[in-house]
């Protein structure tokens, strides 16, 4: 019983914050408090982390989960509590950066390609869409190893991924806005361009903007991930997850499954934690947009 | 009683939305006899096409019947199962849509679409099934050539003459038709309109024609209903409606429509807005914009009063 | 001098093609939307252009307000030439023409409130801001019915019916105090009950602030009541054209007398004459050759396939294209 009405009390409580009740406010709260927890790990780190995540030989190598070393430590006996908590930091950091690099890009080329059209708007177009049929990962892959290892190389890496992504919604907004009837009554009251895009269009297309960050910012997670496990993302003494769910990987074989199981268990949580959060805005702010 | 095609008592159906209970059919009485044509004229929002639907128990969700009576021919439909619902559906009442393009699948040839209709309730070969669907189409006005042309090939006007030879398809008792010429232009209206009189001395059905446009009322129909706010406020034959209209709305509406016969006409219009169905105004529902509402109007509902020979009336003042 | 003349307005737009067809033919398809098209409108007149969809009715408005760029044609406002303004020059013309559109759900920025909706003419035009920009909006909301405006005026779109949208919409027309307005449709997506309420408003507004209307509807009972000038397109073109009056007591195309016969009337006593045309209008694409009713028309003669009539005066202020009419 206790458990089934937990959620009910938390949706009742979304209830009261807006007037849409259901699934998709659950989504919201869920995804909230696992992201939220998270940056309050990576802010807190230094507190909230017992041992230095880069000390070596804090307890025994590989010792499994005990009271002293909740998640156990790896081969190098670095205690692995330490270094999740730091990597959340890590991880977080250059996702928010990369998203809001790659929105604050992609929503002004999108806007500026949209509603100026023509050769630029032909040529820009197809520079974004040869990006974007890339798959992110290779694309990363390929940026990642041009421009080395660190968090600012892969911030880059990944907001160069994200881009096309907001350009390409952003600029099918504007044109579809452009179009729209509002826009054309404000230019028959004498709006010029800049009004225009700044005062009716801007303002129509902001709320399809959280919905992408939030769903990227899941995507971003997994690729940061994915490039550290291929080892080329951040340098060693940067504690980084992906990294770590690497070398744990490599203990398994030996039936050692803690050193790789909670950096992944980790790397799936804060996906999930976007993707909710992401699924469930869309779900509320959509019929919004749609209705009148 | 017994000669009654239809009986609707007392129904009531609801949206439950997330803002809160839209009453969007509030206790609506109707009664209609064989072969007769009723229109069926509010404004949007008022209630007139889920009262349509709710007769084929086709009320999308959230919405729901919550009570009354549909009695069609004997047979209570609110207590029918899914599955015997779904016999009388086409088959017994059918329905015209407004845009009947919704209802046709865009990869079906016209000719299959009736043929289809045909063979899902009857047991005729396939041959009989088309020599039929032919004759059907040539009723309406659409050659024999066009029988294997694909919906989108078809203009508006056409479109809905093969929304009305679906709906024909299977001799219906009874024909629902929802708007069937709102997105229509005046001369195609003009046409769908006659040939709806024309088919329906034919075939003899009884017909439902839900619209916004009480203009075109006097043409077709026998009796009007008109609905407000989700009831119905006056049931009566289309004659002495037009002559004299009994319901304060139904007054004021007349006299807010342009009339191309009129040269000199004054229009009255009716002050406020038509009332939010999740908080409808208490008493009778057109007192806030009503120029006779008095007290007790504005406080308690007003019965339905039966005024000469089968007229109803939802208003004090008789 | 008339306040608007129009003289052999024209407006093809381009078919759009598949990728497929741009390979195959380099023909292009124009849909010929508006083919030459003449009036005038007086000042303090309204002038209708009725007509079914199709008829390019919608789109005589857009090229008159200059919303888009006619193929051919001149359109003189106060007796200048307007029909190649560009910049600054037609951005001062909007200040004395405005438009009112049919769809009051999409004619309002859904994220600006109503104040801000009826007020940024002014800013836009450098007359008024701020507290003074307020006044105006209050005194404009008050005027077109929307009390008490300051509850309006915070309001957004979403928050008011259809209705209240549409004032809102008469509202921002008005507030630059213009001399031309375009309504188009206005009242045929409002509900029935409040349809006579906007039109009320709209002859009041007119008298009060000494406007002429350009008035585009598909209604004729509407366009009775509503105008002095009465014109008829069908298929780009003006068939019939006149004073009010005469257009409905005693219409000479035949075009005009089937549409006339075809309108619905709410009272079951009348006994019309019934003129009931066959098919539907044809495509604008490739209209039919000589008249472009010919293919519909009851008393179509051989001549009417060859030849395309002209919009010729029979009356005073009474004009007709049809080669059966004398």
């Amino acid at each position: 019983m206790a458990n089934l009405t937990a959620p009910k009390m938390i949706t009742s409580m979304l209830s009261k914050i807006s007037p849409r009740r259901g699934v998709e406010g659950l989504f919201i709260i869920v995804g909230l408090v696992i992201v939220l927890t998270f940056i309050f790990m990576a802010i807190f780190a230094p507190v909230l982390a017992p041992y230095d995540p880069n000390k070596t030989r804090v307890g025994g190598l590989y010792e499994s989960p005990n009271s002293k070393f909740p998640m156990g430590t790896d081969r190098l006996g670095r205690d692995i509590l330490s270094r999740i908590i730091w990597g959340s930091r890590t991880v977080l950091i250059v996702t928010f950066l990369s998203m809001a690099l790659s929105s604050a890009c992609g929503v002004t080329l999108g806007l500026i390609s949209g509603y100026v059209g023509g050769k630029f708007d032909t040529a820009l177009s197809l520079f974004m869409d040869s990006l974007y049929a890339f798959p992110g990962l290779i694309l990363a892959i390929a940026l990642a190893v041009m421009l080395g290892q660190g968090i600012m190389p892969v911030t880059v890496s990944l907001t160069v991924v994200y881009v096309p992504i907001y350009f390409r919604m952003i600029r099918g907004e504007v044109l579809s806005m452009k179009e729209s009837l509002f826009v054309e009554a404000a230019k028959a009251i004498g709006a010029k361009g800049r009004t225009l895009i700044f005062k009716y269009i801007f303002p129509n297309v902001i709320p399809s903007i959280p919905i992408v960050l939030s769903l990227n910012a899941a995507d971003a997670v997994l690729t940061l991930a994915a490039l550290s496990f291929l080892g080329l993302g951040l340098p060693a003494h940067i504690p980084d997850w992906g990294f770590d769910l690497r070398m744990g990987y490599g203990a398994l074989t030996a039936k050692i499954w803690w050193p790789g199981t909670f950096p992944g268990l980790m790397i799936v949580l804060l996906t999930l934690g976007f993707s909710l959060f992401g699924e469930g805005l869309a779900e509320i702010l959509n019929p919004k947009l749609s209705g009148r | 009683m017994i000669s009654d095609l239809l009986r609707i008592e007392g129904l009531r159906v609801y949206y439950y939305t997330r803002d809160g209970v839209v009453m969007a059919v509030d206790n609506v009485d109707l009664f209609m006899k064989k072969g007769e044509t009723i229109g069926l004229v509010g404004e949007s929002g008022s209630g007139k096409s889920t009262l349509g639907r709710a007769i084929l128990r086709l009320v999308p969700p959230p919405g729901r019947i919550i009570s009354g009576k549909i009695v069609f021919d004997g047979l209570n439909l609110t207590e029918l199962s899914e599955e015997e619902m779904r016999k009388i559906r086409g088959k017994r009442i059918s329905m015209v849509f407004q845009d009947p393009m919704t209802s046709l699948d865009p990869l079906m040839k016209i000719g299959d679409h009736i043929v289809e209709t045909i063979m899902a309730h009857e047991t005729l070969t396939r041959e009989e099934a088309e020599e039929k669907a032919i004759k059907l189409l040539e009723q309406v006005g659409i050659r024999s050539e066009r029988f294997m042309d694909y919906p989108h090939q078809f203009s508006g006007g056409m479109r809905q003459r093969v929304g009305i030879a679906l709906a024909l398809a299977l001799n219906p008792d009874l024909v629902i038709a929802d708007e069937p010429t709102s997105s229509l232009d005046v001369i195609v209206q003009f046409q769908i309109l006659d040939l709806m009189k024309e088919l329906k001395n034919l075939y003899g059905m009884g017909m439902i024609l839900i619209t916004h446009d009480i203009s075109i009322i006097p043409g077709i129909a026998d009796k009007v209903a008109l609905m407000y706010a989700g009831q119905l406020v006056e049931f009566a034959d289309a004659k002495s409606f037009f002559n004299e209209p009994l319901h304060p709305y139904g007054k004021a509406l007349l006299e807010s429509i342009p009339n191309i016969q009129h040269s000199d006409q004054k229009l009255k219009y009716i002050p406020g807005n038509p009332p939010d169905l999740i908080n409808p105004p208490k008493g009778c529902r057109f007192s806030p914009r009503c120029p006779y509402a008095t007290e007790k109007c504005r406080e308690e509902e007003p019965p339905t009063i039966m005024v000469g020979h089968h007229r109803l009336v939802k208003c004090f003042q008789y | 001098m008339p306040l608007l003349k129009v003289v052999d307005l024209k407006k093809y737009f381009p078919v759009q093609r598949s990728f497929l067809e741009r390979l195959l033919s380099r023909k292009i398809d124009y849909v010929k939307a508006v083919d030459g098209v003449s009036f005038e409108a007086e000042k303090g007149e309204v002038f209708s252009i009725a007509g079914e969809s199709g008829c390019g009715k919608t789109t005589t408005g857009r090229l008159i307000v200059r919303l888009i760029d006619p193929t051919g044609g001149k359109i003189f406002f106060n007796g200048i030439d307007i029909t190649s303004l560009s910049g600054e020059e037609l951005r001062k013309l909007r200040k004395r023409m405005q438009i009112i559109f049919q769809n009051p759900y999409a004619s309002l920025n859904p994220r600006m409130k109503i104040g801000e909706n009826v007020g940024h003419p002014l800013e836009i035009h450098g007359i008024a801001y701020g507290r003074e920009k307020e006044k105006l909006v209050m005194e404009m909301l008050e005027k077109v019915g929307l009390q008490p405006a300051s509850k309006f005026y915070n309001a957004y779109p979403h928050e008011l019916s259809g209705g209240q949208r549409q004032r809102v919409a008469v509202a921002r027309a008005m507030i630059l105090k213009p001399d031309f307005i375009v309504a188009d449709e206005p009242i045929s997506m409002i509900d029935v009950s409040l349809r006579a309420r906007i039109l009320e408003l709209m002859i009041q507004l007119k008298e009060e602030l000494d406007l002429t209307y350009l008035f585009i509807t598909h209604d004729l009972a509407v366009a009775k009541y509503i105008s002095d000038k009465i014109a008829i397109m069908y298929l780009g073109k003006i068939v019939e054209m006149g004073e009010k009056e005469v257009i409905f007591s005693d219409p000479k195309h035949p075009y005009t007398n089937a549409l006339l016969s075809a309108v619905p009337v709410p009272d079951p006593n009348v006994k019309r004459k019934r003129i009931m045309l066959k098919g539907e209008v044809p495509s604008p694409i490739n209209p039919p050759s000589g008249c472009r009713f010919h293919t519909r028309c009851p008393l179509a003669t051989d001549i009417c396939r060859r030849e395309e009539p002209k919009l010729v005066k029979i009356d005073d202020n009474h004009f007709v294209a049809c080669h059966m009419v004398k």
